[in-house]
């Protein structure tokens, strides 16, 4: 212990040097125990996730497995370009920008409306066992609730055919019905995860100080009208805040989701950026297109993303950074 | 706690017909949502132990009919399955242990404040979560790691997780007291054995948290199973799951005949056993660890 204490004052004793310097140089030698724990995530961040970012140079150029990513010759923005000219480019941007926004739209305030409704119940047995339920199936791993889907919804004998079929109501094949993937999708989702999702609202509505209610009775407030005045501005921030990060989200739909939904039938309502991704990249082994086509989605998500966050704080004042 | 039950006794005794109304709304709606919630669970289940061509025709809706084990006899007896099982046990396992070695320590080092060049660190594990290289990037750096077709590529490449690492700082921050630190430091206590004899230990609710938000993660993916192996015997169960209930292909063979609907009729209940088995594990469990998956979120929420 002493021979360091030694060993460290010497040389600022001696040598003159900046002390800001050697005030860093001290911090950064304390620092190599912290260091040491953040080794092994630091190693695999750079390996998979900042050097595949590095790869999306392959966006801008023409990517041949013989001459490497270093090699392959610079084509500027052709990959780009041939993407926004292609057929799929409508397509693609259209429904995912469909499927998104309709999950916005109907996925985001009904977590929040759970978390009322939840907060409301006084029988605190029952209580519990409707926050269980209704987290269970946010726990299914998305193949089998794919699988339950297509059980669920086959025309012929599945579930819903058996239950319309009491009322003598033909079903019609929604799986491969294009114009009705995006409800498939979203009300599914919503069924799975909104009771997940709604954790965080029953979080945030159970710090909401008693006095707040109290004096809303003294002044003849109805259970209402307490939701209404107090309960929902005061959500208000955790809501933004989720709703900047779902926005920057926009363009990534739960993509495997949709690629297990999909079949031939269903694709013009199917068919979203991130599966046309992987479709040229993974299975047309067309590099170059399928990184120029991801990067436009990151672009565009992170677009969208800080120009939320910045509506977000002109208006209400709240923002990530 | 005692004031709290006397109040509620008192509301209750004041109710008036309005809030009669109110509660009905309110328990109506949830145990509507109780039933379309469990019921598709609860039928998949029976459906799993029925006949199927009472299945299919509609005759089971809340008991199995005609019990029979046939679906889960036929998926025991494929081999595929008890292999995908053992490799998810695996991949689960050893994929968890990985996940915590690597994210809660740093956790704890991006929690001091300390720290040299704190600020640059948080930033550089905060821009993972916003961007990434994409798919084709990705997977070319795997392919060039040699981690194709191994089982390292389903648990080491992708076990960090910015966001649990965050999520455990925040712990930190708000769970070990910084008084504890400078105490240990006039004992004569390095980082290291700070970290690993009184840190962990008294972290044990954020191993438990991150511990099984992977575990839960890793038992449900696919994804990367199906991009970077292609090697029959390291996939996991959820993809020999895609080939029983989403590609529809029958594990049983071909045949034609009374025999191909016999095959029929077997392989589809055997989708149904498939569904419970591969997900009644978790279903299972999960009830008894909810405290530790919702204290999770909400660690997650507070915002430093």
């Amino acid at each position: 212990m002493s021979k360091s204490v030694v060993s460290e004052s010497l040389p600022k004793a001696i040598v003159p040097v900046d002390p800001k310097g050697s005030k860093k140089l001290k911090q950064f030698k304390k620092s190599i125990p912290l260091f040491i724990l953040l080794f092994p995530s630091l190693i695999l961040l750079i390996c998979f996730a900042y050097i595949p970012m590095y790869g999306i140079v392959l966006a801008f150029k023409d990517y041949s497995p013989a001459l490497g990513i270093w090699g392959s010759p610079w084509v500027g923005f052709k990959h780009f370009i041939q993407y926004f000219n292609s057929y799929q480019f409508g397509i693609t941007l259209k429904n995912t920008l469909n499927i998104s926004l309709y999950s916005i739209l109907v996925g985001f305030p009904l977590p929040i409306a759970l978390a009322i409704l939840c907060n409301q119940m006084r029988l605190m047995l029952f209580r519990k066992f409707f926050q269980v339920t209704i987290y269970l199936p946010h726990f299914i791993s998305t193949m089998v609730m794919c699988g339950m889907i297509l059980i669920f919804l086959s025309p012929s004998n599945g579930l819903v055919a058996n239950f319309l079929k009491l009322f003598d109501i033909h079903m019609p094949n929604i799986l491969s019905n294009p114009s009705m993937f995006s409800s498939v999708y979203v009300w599914s989702d919503v069924w799975q995860h909104v009771g997940w999702d709604s954790i965080i609202y029953l979080a945030a509505l159970s710090t909401i100080d008693p006095t707040y209610y109290e004096a809303a009775t003294m002044d003849g407030a109805s259970r209402l009208q307490k939701i209404i005045h107090i309960e929902l501005p005061l959500l208000l921030p955790t809501t933004m805040i989720l709703l900047i990060l779902r926005a920057g989200g926009i363009l990534s739909v739960g993509f495997e989701k949709v690629l297990l939904l999909q079949n031939p039938l269903n694709l013009a309502g199917s068919e979203i950026i991130s599966t046309y991704v992987y479709k040229v990249g993974l299975q047309s082994f067309q590099y170059s297109l399928s990184t120029a086509i991801g990067l436009f989605n990151t672009v565009v998500n992170l677009a969208v993303l800080l120009l939320v966050n910045w509506i977000s704080k002109k208006l209400t004042n709240i923002s990530l950074f | 706690m005692i004031f709290k039950k006397k109040s509620r006794k008192s509301r209750l005794h004041k109710k008036g017909w309005k809030d009669w109304l109110f509660d009905i709304a309110i328990y109506g709606i949830a145990i509507l949502m109780i039933v379309l919630i469990l019921y598709p669970l609860w039928f998949i289940i029976i459906a799993s132990f029925s006949n199927p061509s009472d299945v299919a025709k509609g005759n089971v809706w809340f008991w199995p009919k005609d019990w029979s084990l046939d679906g889960y006899v036929e998926l025991f007896k494929q081999e595929v399955i008890w292999r995908g099982y053992l490799n998810t046990i695996l991949y689960t396992v050893v994929g968890t242990l990985i996940a915590l070695a690597v994210n809660i320590p740093a956790g704890y080092a991006l929690s001091r404040k300390d720290l040299f060049g704190r600020k640059w660190l948080a930033v550089f594990y905060i821009i993972p979560m916003f961007v990434s290289g994409g798919l084709v990037p990705t997977y070319l750096v795997v392919k060039y790691f040699g981690l194709l077709d191994t089982f390292w590529v389903m648990v080491v490449p992708f076990s960090v997780s910015c966001y649990n690492i965050i999520v455990a700082r925040t712990f930190f921050n708000t769970s070990i007291p910084a008084d504890l630190w400078e105490a240990a430091q006039m004992d004569g206590c390095g980082t290291l054995r700070y970290f690993f004899t009184i840190v962990l230990p008294l972290s044990k609710a954020i191993l438990a948290v991150i511990g099984l938000w992977t575990a839960v993660g890793i038992w449900n993916s696919w994804f990367n199973a199906l991009i970077y192996i292609t090697d029959e015997k390291l996939q996991p169960l959820q993809l020999i799951l895609r080939r029983i209930l989403i590609t529809n292909e029958s594990l049983l063979g071909a045949a034609t005949g009374d025999l191909a609907a016999e095959l029929r009729r077997l392989s589809d209940m055997m989708k149904y056993a498939a569904i419970v088995v591969s997900t009644a594990p978790i279903m299972c469990l999960y009830p008894f660890l909810q405290k530790y998956f919702n204290q999770g979120v909400m660690i997650g929420a507070i915002k430093e």
